[in-house]
């Protein structure tokens, strides 16, 4: 009876939970059940919102960039930590495991069940399908009854509940009792302390189970799902299973475990006698699970617990594990390890079980054999003696090992795992601990002779996929392929019924997931039709993808169910899903739906029309007609503007679920049509028609979460009318929006800030009208401190406001706010900040007046000064953004503003240091403007003063704003004088910190580029010498901007220091530097004319040095690009150099030299240079043989070039002799240009293609041209 | 050995890409018959593309400018007559 209760206790605690997951609201977080102190999923997003699309969309793309390993490319070049040394791990992550980073509502995946496979009636024909296959009728059947159960179970529960309250007048303990019988007769005798302890770790067993609607009657319970842990096995009917030879580890497959079952444990022994010992026994698990029901099945499933060290438990299923959890009092260490278990617990217990081992008492035999024969005797144990026989001292007394009580050599047992991985035979990868249930099998080096067919062929399949799973990419891509290849002769069954389990695993990581899923698609392609019976299992193990919070894996998810339907068929996939739609379970509903999207995003959306049309009508269950109008939200989401031509038929199919009788049906119709309509946007407003008058009857009638829901719907259909209509329905809905601007409902808020949003931004609504009805209101519910707090609230409020402001104007929406920028409470400040900035972004500063603008300042540089938080850049922006926009009208406040920045340059934070820095570098523009310039040389000398920061971060900044300064005031009037301020930069660019050598760089360049007279050449010299170090930047930028630099000082100080400089430099060993010297002189030949630079460069050609000739060999290439037809005066000066260079041994030499006569050849063209162009075309002709690709490559681009400067018909005379050549490799080479040629110049072959002699048949010639007048 | 095999495919792939775009590519194993077709083609597609060079092809042929464009492209469909019997190799 006590269990009954129990599980009605549960029963209801799942309906109340699941209903709560359904509700709008985000489910409630257990914190008993994941720690309540702090917790590792702060900063989470506990639940994927249900209903609302669109938060996924605003809210929460930077958190979940965040917490993904994938990262976007230049996104991670700000993150990636660049520095050179002491970063170990740079860019790479650890791999993360799937379930460490899902919520409660998604790892709900893993309590769902991979049904056998389905009866394919399109394969058996007119056939009656065999009585053991189940059919579509079966699968129904088990759903309906699985549906009467849990009302039946919830109207028990409702009955109980009743009796209850009305026993309410009872002490209270009733609740706990129920739990268990243990934590009752705790509660006597056990301390305050122990009490704590327990209900912590009965929070464990007590969980309530939040999917009671499983099918877990049709169970193919995959091994390894720690939820079957769970309490609700309890309700699991073995009646029911379909026994399927797969599944080894399951529940009642082992009913025959010998007498060590628990099930078959005698009464006497523990379970019923430990209450009394309660107090002193250390807590055991306390579960609700039926005895009857117990089997190792929960160990079997965890990683290696004490009992189950034999892994074998998989795959030698009738043995139970040995001194388990549920036999022998559990050691302390064991109870709560029914999940993964680190190696240090692992050893722990094996070291323990040692000890009780050696400490068990003797036997007579051990005795006899350890003492000598004479000289002792056996005594009589004292007539006082009385052995321990209650049980509860029992418990308390080493448990006798179950297993060989004697120490014996142990059997060797090749299956066996140890503590060390044993090493894979045959070339197979590393096996986690994880991967033994699934794998284990491999370890067996059983003959394969000895195996069946069968066997051989699941082993096979076993092998690719742990290859697949953990192999290196060469064997994971063999193996990928050999799947791939033998899919059809593996056959689907064995197939999924390998992969599918494995995607169940709970300890899954993202890469192992994409692997596997990987398969599945390659796997699915090949076996076409014959995965029908499967794609339900397919289903259950994908469908959970669709909701990850990875974009990738999301279209991974969608990419298979759209392969799937292809492949099965509608009629298949209906067949499959449509058991599910009404589903007990939202979860299982939830994914259903997406999953059907994508069907129909596959199949068209007019195939599954009718299906929906028919769901969405349903009698028989509310769920199933939500369902169906979610599966139409979702596809409105999936496809956007695809649903245009549908749009009527999908809108007449979901409207009558406006007036449905379950208010969660009218929720999710409307939040579908505003999905529809925000999909058709800015079209499609006729196809709404039928549903304007619902909606607009139903806003006046609803409250509550369908309010909020047909508010939405309201909002985004707004938007798609004309504009008369748009302002008598904004004023129509404006006046239930503005009664709930007061509502309390956070979900509400949102929406009704979306909608007015969206209202606001039509074009019939009025600046008046907004004004004098929105506006009051707007501003006393949504300006308080109170929306600031919540990141969306803020976000949305600020997009609201700043809309409202494009229709009304700034000075109406910035008078409102500007006294509250002296607000108490930082975080209002700063919205108030943001609000302002992109208002005055938008819209200029023209209207703010100059009461207004007192006001602004005033408040600005209050929040400024008063900013506490480390999120500085709202307030400097926003600074920023006023400054910039009130122009010429900040002159007044100027002073104010640069005693306030000199007041925080010197201030002892970094960040207030930074922060002042950067916002001198904003606002110079406008100090110029204001003619300030003696303010901004004082800055000027301020800044320079500082440039002995230390920290890396701050002096980039101030580098920063002596580099706004310099540019807007110029050289000659900067403070401090240019020549002093150079010398104390040359020291910063030794600086290896990326910020500060990019502001530095800059600086530098600026200063050389407009003032380098300012500044002695011995100073530049010193400066080149420090830029050949910046050449190893890591970032674009500084090697760019230290290249022109180079340009710059060679034009200030003349070519030839800066030129032995960087020849020398060409030397050095590292090639970036290279690289980048040759591009130097390059621009230094630029700057200064290249025969300044030519002699001495081509002079370096006759250093014996690889290196150094291709170095120059580069700068020469770079050089004819950079002077394009400049080039025409040196053409003959470096021909004998690229000959000699053209005829190296060496390829690079050859590589190199050809793109240099690229760039020439494409220079000069049409300047007369044919001549020596002809010459050079015959020293690259030779190399078109060849076969590295970066020379071939340079070749056939010199051909290009030649083309370009010598015409067509020069290079398809050097081609004919080649085009019909006996050796094929010849042939190939020469068609090749042939076709590169024909391509760039067709027309201009026709002129000089080869006059062809007619044969018998055949005109080959062309006789056209050769007429003449 | 497999790398190679998939390398070859590879190009030949581009190959195909290429001659799908441009007819007039040709390749190791073209026949004179197949160059001289797209040679011919070429260039009575160039004489009706550049109209002085037509307009000088209907003076020396003493035809209308329209009927010299029109035999231009009826001798665009065989320019060089059938294709000969393909030699058994």
């Amino acid at each position: 009876m006590d269990h009954m209760d129990a599980e009605i206790a549960k029963t209801q605690e799942e309906r109340r939970k699941m209903e709560e997951v359904a509700m709008l609201t985000s489910v409630t977080f257990d914190a008993d059940l994941y720690g309540g102190g702090p917790d590792r999923f702060e900063g989470y997003e506990r639940s994927i919102p249900v209903t609302d699309e669109e938060e996924e969309a605003d809210g929460d793309r930077r958190d979940i960039a965040r917490r993904m390993a994938s990262y976007t490319g230049p996104k991670s070049l700000n993150e990636l930590p660049r520095g050179s040394e002491g970063e170990d791990d740079s860019g790479f992550k650890k791999p993360q495991r799937i379930i460490d980073r899902e919520d409660d509502y998604r790892r709900r995946r893993l309590q769902r069940i991979i049904s056998p496979e389905r009866n394919d009636p399109f394969a058996t024909g007119e056939a009656t399908p065999d009585p053991t296959v189940r059919t579509y009728a079966d699968v129904m059947r088990e759903q309906a009854l699985q549906r009467q159960k849990e009302e039946l179970l919830k109207e028990i529960a409702k009955k109980k509940e009743e009796e209850k309250s009305k026993a309410a007048t009872e002490p209270a303990p009733a609740a706990q009792k129920r739990r268990n019988r243990w934590d009752q007769s705790q509660e006597p005798d056990g301390g305050a302390a122990k009490k704590a302890k327990t209900s912590s770790v009965a929070s464990d067993w007590d969980a309530p189970d939040s999917t009671p609607g499983i099918g877990r009657w049709d169970a193919t319970p995959t091994p390894g799902r720690v939820a079957d842990a769970t309490p609700s096995v309890s309700r699991r009917n073995r009646w029911d299973e379909t026994p399927t030879p797969g599944r080894l580890v399951d529940a009642d497959a082992t009913p025959a475990a010998g007498g060590v079952t628990p099930g078959a444990t005698p009464a006497g022994m523990t379970w019923d006698a430990t209450p009394k010992l309660a107090g002193l026994a250390t807590p055991t698990p306390k579960r609700q699970r039926s005895r009857w029901d117990e089997t190792p099945a929960t160990m079997g499933s965890a990683t290696p617990l004490p009992g189950a060290v034999t892994p074998a438990a998989s795959f030698t299923p009738g043995v139970t594990p040995v001194g388990g959890v549920d036999l022998a009092t559990p050691t302390p260490g064991a109870i709560n390890l029914r999940g993964a278990m680190t190696p240090e617990q692992y050893n722990l217990l094996r070291w323990e079980r040692d000890i009780e081992e050696r400490n068990r008492p003797l036997t007579d035999e051990e005795l006899d054999a350890m003492f000598p024969q004479e000289g002792y005797k056996i005594l009589d144990p004292p007539a006082s003696y009385v052995p321990i026989r209650t049980p509860a001292r029992k418990l308390l007394a080493t448990p006798t090992p179950l297993g060989t009580p004697l120490y014996a050599i142990p059997e060797e047992n090749r299956g066996q795992q140890f503590d060390i991985p044993k090493e894979a035979p045959g070339g197979l990868p590393f096996m986690k601990q994880e991967d033994y249930q699934y794998f284990g099998a491999l370890l067996n080096e059983e003959e394969e002779e000895q195996l069946s067919p069968e066997e051989q062929k699941e082993r096979k399949i076993m092998k690719l996929l742990l290859k697949v799973k953990n192999g290196t990419p060469p064997q994971r891509k063999t193996a990928l392929r050999q799947l791939t290849d033998k899919a059809r002769e593996f056959g689907a069954g064995p197939l999924f019924n390998k992969i599918l389990p494995l995607l169940m695993q709970p300890t899954l990581e993202d890469q192992e997931r994409h692997l596997l899923v990987k398969v599945i698609d390659r796997v699915l392609y090949k076996l076409d039709e014959l995965v029908r019976p499967f794609v339900h299992k397919i289903l259950v193990v994908i469908e959970p993808l669709l909701i990850d919070e990875d974009y990738y894996a999301r279209v991974e998810g969608r990419e298979i169910i759209s392969n799937l339907s292809k492949a099965a068929g509608l009629a298949t996939m209906i067949a499959a899903m449509r058991p599910d739609i009404d589903n007990i379970d939202e979860y299982v509903r939830n994914t259903t739906a997406r999953a059907f999207s994508v069907v129909a995003s596959a199949l068209g959306i007019p195939a599954l029309l009718p299906f929906l049309k028919a769901v969405c009508q349903s009698k028989k269950s509310w769920q199933a007609r939500h369902t169906g109008i979610k599966i139409v939200q979702q596809i409105a989401i999936l496809m956007g503007c695809a649903v245009l031509p549908h749009l009527r038929s999908l809108v007449e199919i979901i409207e009558h679920g406006l007036s449905d009788e379950n208010q969660k049906v009218r929720t999710i119709t409307a939040l579908s049509l505003a999905a529809l309509a925000e999909a058709a946007a800015p079209y499609g407003i006729e196809s709404f028609d039928s549903v304007l008058k619902p909606l607009w009857k139903g806003i006046r009638s609803h409250r509550g979460k369908v309010l909020a829901a047909f508010l939405k719907a309201i909002g985004f259909i707004i938007p798609l009318m004309d504009a008369v209509y748009a302002s008598y329905y904004t004023k129509e809905v404006m006046i239930i929006l503005i009664r709930e601007f007061q509502s309390p409902d956070e979900e509400m808020k949102k929406i009704v800030l979306k909608v007015v949003k969206q209202c606001v931004s039509t074009e019939g609504v009025e600046a008046d009208y907004i004004r004098n009805d929105i506006l009051p209101e707007f501003f006393r519910n949504f300006w308080v401190r109170r929306m600031a707090l919540d990141r969306r609230n803020y976000k949305q409020l600020v997009d609201t406001t700043v809309e409202i402001a494009n229709k009304v104007g700034v000075a109406d929406i910035v008078g409102r706010i500007v006294e509250d920028l002296k607000d108490e409470s930082e975080p209002y400040r700063r919205m108030v900040m943001e609000t302002i900035e992109k208002v005055v972004a938008n819209l200029g500063a023209s209207d703010i007046d100059a009461r207004l603008e007192e006001l602004l300042i005033d408040g600005i540089l209050y929040a400024f000064q008063e900013q506490t938080s480390d999120d500085a850049n709202v307030m400097l922006n926003g600074f920023g953004a006023v400054v910039n926009a009130l122009g010429q009208r900040v002159k007044p406040y100027l002073p104010q503003i640069c005693g306030t920045i000199k007041w925080r340059l010197n201030n002892k934070s970094a960040k207030v240091r930074q922060q002042a820095a950067d916002l001198i570098a904003r606002i110079a523009i406008v100090m110029k403007q204001c003619k300030e310039e003696q303010l901004m040389g004082h800055l000027g000398v301020v800044l320079y003063e500082y440039l002995g920061e230390e920290y890396p971060e701050v002096l980039g900044s101030i580098l920063g704003a002596l580099k706004a300064i310099v540019n807007v005031i110029g050289m000659t009037k900067m403070t401090p004088p240019i020549k002093d301020l150079l010398p104390r930069l040359t020291p910063i660019l030794k600086n290896r910190h990326e910020k500060v050598q990019e502001n530095c760089i800059d600086l530098v360049g600026r200063i050389a580029d407009r003032g380098a007279e300012f500044v002695p050449a011995r100073e530049w010299m010193r400066i080149c010498f420090e830029l050949l170090e910046m050449l190893k930047a890591h970032k674009k930028g500084i090697r760019r901007a230290t290249v022109n630099t180079f340009g710059y000082i060679a034009k200030a100080i003349g070519p030839q220091d800066v030129l032995a400089t960087l020849l020398n430099n060409l030397k050095v060993q590292e090639r970036q530097n290279r690289v980048c010297t040759t591009v130097a002189i390059a621009i230094v030949a630029e700057t200064c004319s290249p025969f300044t630079v030519l002699p001495a460069l081509m002079n370096e050609y006759r250093v014996p040095e690889l290196n150094v000739q291709n170095g120059v060999l580069k700068s020469l290439s770079f050089l004819f690009e950079y002077i394009g037809e400049m080039g025409k005066d040196y053409i003959y000066a470096v021909t004998p150099l690229l000959e000699d260079a053209l005829m190296d041994r060496d390829l690079v030499h050859r590589q190199t030299a050809a793109s240099a006569v690229k760039h020439m050849a494409l220079g000069v063209a049409g300047l007369g240079c044919e001549d020596a162009l002809v010459h050079l075309l015959n020293y690259v002709w030779p190399n078109i043989f060849e076969t590295s690709p970066h020379v071939i490559n340079a070749v056939m681009e010199a051909i290009e070039g030649m083309r370009v400067a010598l015409g067509a018909a020069v290079i398809l005379n050097y081609c004919l002799q080649g085009l019909f050549h006996p050796a094929r490799k010849v042939r190939e080479v020469y068609w090749k240009i042939y076709n590169s040629l024909y391509i760039g110049s067709q027309d201009a072959l026709v002129a000089a293609y080869p006059t062809l002699e007619d044969e018998t048949n055949n005109v080959y010639s062309r006789p056209e041209l050769v007429m003449f007048i | 050995m497999d790398l190679k095999a998939s390398d070859r495919f590879n190009i030949n792939s581009q190959l195909e890409h290429l001659q799908a775009k441009y007819v007039g590519t040709g390749h190791a194993d073209l026949s004179r018959f197949e160059w001289a077709v797209n040679i011919q083609r070429d260039s009575y597609a160039s004489y009706i593309g550049h109209y002085p060079i037509l307009a000088y092809f209907a003076v020396a042929e003493n035809e209308s400018i329209g009927r010299e464009r029109y035999n231009f492209m009826q001798k665009m469909l065989l320019p060089c007559g059938l294709p000969p019997e393909r030699e058994e190799d």
